[in-house]
């Protein structure tokens, strides 16, 4: 039965697509192939999510090894879910970028520019995918170091020593987390997270298990830029090509999120985690500084592309936010973020795209007055705003509810009101932006404008938009499989 | 106490070269030296991992009659993987550092953040 190898195709795929896309002559087939490739990945997602809400948990034994020896592959509601974010943002970011493309990169490097996006999606996919430690670091890789080259492509000279840097942190945060996979070998002699689990408990108390649990954790906290190792993060989505600030401001963080979640809930345990460990002293301070150090930030940022990459260092913040409560009412918030904040994001970032593939610059006072010549795209930076402020109607209010509901069930009324107060610091920026926008006299910059974002660019950009107001108003579909993959993690 | 240092030798020599990676990182400001770091960083994991698959008296993981003890392979394997990603990581930041020579005409972290301050 096909549904059995949902998980396999769901990696393969794109693996195989990308070499096969850098052979592809200078044409638009090579954007039309990876499209392609990434839509398959998208209903591959989609049939496997019904599978796995319909059968339960989705397993596949690569070479048909079985479980602790060989790899395998495990799919249970939190991976269907973030494999579902991770393709749907894929596919419609590359549907979307063939303007975007055609603008900043030479014409010469499209094929290999598409190839190296369909690694990076493949390295996601497959971190997602998996249920071995060790092929979590191989796909961590195969994502980085695409990434750093595709940050690279960037206009600007800057996009080099951005890539760079994040080249440098990336490296140490993943051989950390190798150094952690080893540690736990060491003292389990296995690689499968769920048999990790098991072992674990059985030898709890090694102090080579704590080590290794402090690895895992600085090192995927650095790839998720927590404060403070966030350092890498705003230079590299401000100067990476468009269409790679929006593909990775909303999938590669929410990635290194869910290898959070995995960690600390499935391969050490709650228990271990909260109770013997008191992660919850450590990640809840952090956690509150990155929203209130990035909220304040943002607000003096000179160029918005930079803007929103401190906005998204604070949302980081509200998602650990969730983690250190350490109830289920918080995890729940924190996987609702986490979904919301991928689209809300990810129309952001559009929105930018689609600035500059007409005004062919970030800076906000090159944006004055150009709400007159594109009116569609300044609407949808509006929504967009307003829904990562959290006004209700919008996806972004359900999180910061869910969030403040879980703060007040400690009975924390200084945490809701930091919430509440970030919230009103994302008025002030977002506010800035749209203030430039509308109410400003035309930029020169703006005055030769005379059309529109591209159409299917604009209409990308607004589907994302809806999105974020339909899961503001029907909130079943996200709210059940947080609260499905929650039960699933704490159990 | 010396003995407990001369039997576990090779995890110091890992721990050593794994700050002194480390410490060249953080440290330097020169863009290829900072790679040469990383690359000693990321070698001290390698024989981390292979000392862990170590068995005493073990020969090497080869079917062959008259020897029963092995070393552990699989650690091997998971670092031949490791070596690769490695290599692959020094490329990409390599040519990386080309292009920023190329642009910028200099491999100086503070060189390059003063031309950037100034074109700011």
């Amino acid at each position: 039965m096909i549904a059995q190898h949902y998980p396999i195709l769901q990696v393969a795929i794109p693996l195989i697509a990308a070499p096969l896309c850098s052979l592809l002559p200078k044409s638009r087939l090579p954007w039309l192939f990876a499209t392609v490739i990434s839509w398959f990945t998208f209903i591959i997602s989609l049939f496997l999510m019904q599978h796995v809400r319909s059968h339960g948990v989705v397993t596949y034994a690569l070479g048909n090894w079985a479980a602790p020896w060989g790899i395998q592959y495990h799919i249970d509601v939190i991976s269907a879910f973030v494999l579902v974010i991770v393709s749907a943002i894929a596919s419609i970011t590359l549907l979307a970028s063939r303007k975007l493309v055609e603008n900043e990169i030479s014409a010469s490097k499209h094929s290999l520019f598409y190839a190296a996006f369909l690694l990076c999606l493949t390295g996601l996919l497959g971190i997602v995918a998996t249920g071995d430690a060790f092929n979590v670091f191989v796909f961590l890789e195969i994502s980085s170091l695409s990434s750093y080259a595709l940050i690279a492509m960037g206009e600007n000279r800057k996009a080099l020593t951005a890539a760079y840097e994040y080249l440098i942190m990336g490296t140490i945060g993943a051989t950390f987390i190798l150094i952690g996979i080893g540690l736990l070998y060491m003292q389990t002699g296995t690689l499968n997270m769920l048999d990790l689990q098991v072992r674990i408990h059985e030898i709890d108390g090694f102090r080579s298990v704590h080590a290794a649990f402090a690895f895992f954790t600085v090192g995927i906290c650095l790839k998720l830029a927590l404060f403070p190792l966030h350092h890498w993060l705003p230079n590299a989505y401000a100067y990476a090509p468009s269409i790679i600030s929006i593909f990775l401001a909303a999938t590669a963080t929410k990635v290194a999120l869910y290898l959070l979640y995995r960690v600390f809930y499935t391969i050490f345990g709650f228990e271990f985690s909260f109770d013997t460990l008191n992660l919850g002293y450590i990640l809840l301070p952090l956690s509150i500084i990155a929203i209130v150090i990035s909220a304040f930030t943002a607000i003096y940022q000179p160029d918005v592309k930079r803007l929103l990459a401190y906005s998204s260092l604070g949302q980081i913040g509200y998602m650990t936010l969730g983690i250190a409560i350490g109830t289920q009412a918080g995890l729940i918030a924190s996987i609702i973020h986490l979904f919301n904040h991928a689209f809300i994001k990810g129309s952001l970032f559009l929105c930018m795209a689609c600035i500059v593939s007409r005004i062919h610059s970030n800076q906000l006072v090159h944006l004055a007055g150009a709400a007159k010549v594109m009116p569609w795209t300044c609407a949808a930076f509006v929504v967009g705003g307003l829904a990562l402020i959290g006004v209700p109607l919008t996806s972004g209010f359900i999180s910061k509810w869910y969030l403040v509901l879980a703060v007040l069930e400690n009975d924390w009324w200084w945490l809701a009101i930091i919430v509440l107060f970030t919230s009103l610091l994302s008025v002030i920026y977002i506010w800035r932006v749209v203030e430039q926008m509308y109410f400003h006299e035309p930029h020169d910059k703006c005055v030769g404008v005379k059309q529109e974002a591209p159409l299917l660019l604009l209409i990308c950009t607004w589907v994302m938009i809806l999105s974020t107001i339909y899961f503001g108003i029907n909130t079943s579909y996200p709210v059940e499989m947080a609260t499905l993959a929650a039960e699933a993690l704490l159990n | 106490m010396l003995e407990y240092i001369s039997n576990h030798y090779n995890y110091w020599v890992s721990i050593l070269l794994m700050m002194a990676g480390l410490y060249i990182v953080i440290d330097h400001t020169n863009l290829l030296k900072k790679l040469i770091g990383l690359n000693i960083f990321q070698t001290s994991v390698f024989i981390l991992f292979i000392s862990l698959g170590k068995v005493d008296g073990g020969t090497a993981p080869i079917l062959e009659k008259g020897y029963s003890s092995f070393s552990n392979p699989l650690p091997h394997v998971l670092i031949l993987t490791a070596i690769v990603v490695s290599v692959a990581t020094t490329a990409v930041g390599l040519a990386l550092v080309v292009n920023i020579n190329n642009r910028f005409n200099s491999i100086e972290e503070e060189e390059i953040e003063q031309i950037e301050l100034e074109e700011e």
